[in-house]
């Protein structure tokens, strides 16, 4: 138990810190660093809870799949002459004092909910019928996605093909100017369009491209 | 305090979303942070259905944990193309800059 309680108060802080980092890091390839540090300390958490699947789905498509996504356009748009300024200009400041008082309404009304069930735990009757403990988490997760869940997963796959789709037709431009080799030209060329057969006099020579 | 139960953390999921919800309110600087601080969002809720789905010990909250992921990404994907989309059309992505829809 004191193992658990070190290693959620290392992690949970760890993932608190870079949480504030990435909103307040002057430079945007550090946020983007202080978020990957942040997937890995929750998905760290999620296996340690017992949801082990979870936490290694999270470390792929996050770490592996978005933050470099994240990355990668970062680096790819120039926003590195913004690095030096935390709040730009005076008139959006005052975004500022709405902003803290809008968060610190939503974070203390999700306490009070949190303390009601912490110290009226019998609002909620919990049953422990579904978990089995003899298979392991990856196992019962997908018995239960494949047969129960088989409809919203086929659906998830049909937004990540949306997904893919959106993103192609978007950034895709046709720019003009450019030689590119064309299949269709190079196999229907014929001899008479290429070759010509001259009749070479002596000591005249062949005039080429008149 | 020792004792970790699900109390903990849900507090843990208030704090992050928290902090995403200052982090779009404050971030001046360029758009980008803004989707890292909805990705911190979405973060925050699938620690909520997780530690929920551990401690009632029903897995469907780590199912819809799984289609959360799935939706983050493919927001993260389009946001960003319109973000490189925008960036080549205007020349710059920062928050106060953007406000051709004003008019």
């Amino acid at each position: 138990m004191i193992a658990h309680a070190i290693f959620f108060y290392t992690f949970s802080i760890i993932a608190v810190v870079s949480a504030i980092m990435v909103t307040a890091s002057k430079n945007t390839v550090h946020s983007v660093f202080f978020l990957i540090l942040d997937f890995i300390s929750i998905s760290c958490l999620f296996i340690m809870i017992g949801a082990e699947f979870l936490g290694m789905i999270m470390l792929i498509v996050y770490v592996g799949a978005v933050a470099v996504l994240f990355l990668f356009v970062v680096m790819m748009l120039n926003v590195a002459q913004q690095k030096n300024q935390w709040f730009a200009g005076q008139q959006s400041s005052r975004h500022i004092p709405v902003g803290l008082i809008i968060s610190t309404l939503i974070f203390f009304e999700i306490i009070i909910v949190i303390g009601g069930w912490k110290y009226k735990p019998e609002i909620f009757d919990i049953n422990n019928s579904i978990s089995q403990t003899s298979i392991s988490n990856t196992h019962s997760l997908g018995q239960i996605l494949y047969t129960d869940y088989i409809h919203v997963f086929q659906i998830s796959g049909m937004i990540l093909l949306v997904a893919m789709v959106g993103a192609i037709v978007l950034t895709f431009r046709q720019r003009s100017g450019l030689k590119r080799q064309s299949y269709i030209k190079q196999i229907s060329r014929e001899r008479t369009e290429g070759v010509e057969v001259l009749e070479v006099q002596s000591n005249k020579g062949v005039k080429i491209d008149d | 305090m020792i004792d970790i139960g699900l109390g903990h953390y849900l507090t843990l999921g208030a704090v992050i979303f928290s902090i995403g919800v200052i982090g779009i309110f404050l971030n001046r600087k360029n758009i980008i942070v803004i989707l890292m601080s909805i990705e911190l969002i979405l973060l925050a809720v699938n620690i909520n259905l997780v530690a929920f789905s551990i401690y009632l010990g029903d897995l469907a909250g780590q199912v819809f944990t799984l289609f959360i992921l799935t939706v983050a990404a493919a927001e993260a994907a389009i946001g960003l193309a319109i973000i490189v989309v925008y960036f080549r059309n205007s020349g710059t992505i920062r928050v106060e800059e953007i406000d051709k829809l004003k008019g």
